[in-house]
């Protein structure tokens, strides 16, 4: 891994800026609207998600294709995959209740708390607890794995 | 006009809102090749106060401190287009047990399912990932079912 500059974090923010800006532009940010799409009152958010997929689906075919290593890190340009195992479907589910109940997902969440939405900081403390207690229970099942001396 | 029961808001902010954010995602990996997803902070950032083996594994600590530049990023973006477009600040009405209830399960659930609707559903899908769909599948057809169920029971907003 090479240094990380000055250039790469403002890049990282600059990314993360039009990110967040589109998210508020969206109104994805905006619980509300994830409900209605949900309830099936407004489909405008298959436009969001969609839209967002093609940039990011040309942008990776194009780069790993025609482009050499990232400029600011030297990184090869791959796409993303991740190996699928029962995990991917069970997360899924459970996501997929969560994003149901509350129209809250982690970037919209984080894009609200910029819009001025105070009360979607329910949903961040919610996030950072269930990411907790699925690590701790990760971990701890790594232990009772790893052999008895280790299991408690 | 056939999209207007569909769309009652129009497709135009949709679509542009859309096109912003993966550009966001794009711009971020044509100057570093990395792939953003915005789900991954939550473990990276409980490394620097948890001592956790979870969470303190090489992918989560070599990357907490570009994920919180992200992150801050994210909530910046939000602001500029609520001081400059939306007018000022804007609250949800939706009820504070259902935003920290769902937010429980959704930290579980995109840490158990590897990705969320940036990582999957926006990353995943644009690198035409077998795992990604299937995931964005299961979640999308639970969430939509969950949805329809809490407004059944007459819970609103």
């Amino acid at each position: 891994m090479s240094e990380r500059t000055p250039g790469f974090y403002l890049s990282i923010l600059v990314g993360g800026l039009i990110f967040g800006f589109g998210l508020g532009y969206s109104h994805m940010a905006r619980p509300e609207v994830v409900l209605d799409f949900l309830q099936l009152e407004d489909l405008g958010l298959l436009f969001v998600m969609g839209g967002a997929a093609v940039v990011s689906g040309v942008v990776f075919a194009l780069a790993t294709n025609f482009l050499e290593d990232a400029p600011l890190t030297g990184e090869q340009y791959v796409r993303r995959v991740k190996s699928f195992d029962r995990n991917v479907v069970v997360g899924g589910v459970v996501f997929g209740a969560g994003w149901g109940l509350s129209g809250i997902c982690p970037g919209a969440a984080y894009a609200s708390v910029g819009i001025g939405n105070w009360p979607i900081l329910w949903a961040v403390a919610g996030m950072f607890i269930g990411a907790y207690a699925q690590g701790r229970l990760r971990s701890r099942l790594t232990d009772a794995n790893a052999g008895p001396t280790t299991a408690d | 006009m056939i999209g207007a029961e569909f769309f009652p808001n129009g497709i135009a902010r949709y679509l542009i809102g859309g096109l912003l954010i993966g550009s966001g995602a794009a711009f971020i990996y044509l100057a570093t090749g990395i792939i953003a997803g915005a789900s991954t902070f939550l473990e990276s950032t409980l490394s620097y106060v948890s001592r956790v083996p979870q969470f303190n594994k090489f992918p989560f600590v070599s990357t907490r401190d570009w994920r919180v530049v992200f992150t801050v990023g994210i909530v910046l973006g939000g602001a500029v287009y609520a001081v400059f477009w939306q007018g000022g600040a804007w609250t949800t009405d939706v009820q504070w047990w259902r935003l920290f209830l769902g937010g429980i399960l959704v930290g579980v659930g995109t840490r158990l399912g590897k990705g969320c609707t940036s990582g999957h559903g926006v990353c995943g899908v644009g690198s035409l990932s077998g795992t990604s769909i299937v995931n964005v599948a299961t979640f999308m057809a639970v969430a939509i079912g969950t949805a329809q169920l809490v407004q059944a029971l007459g819970v609103s907003p």
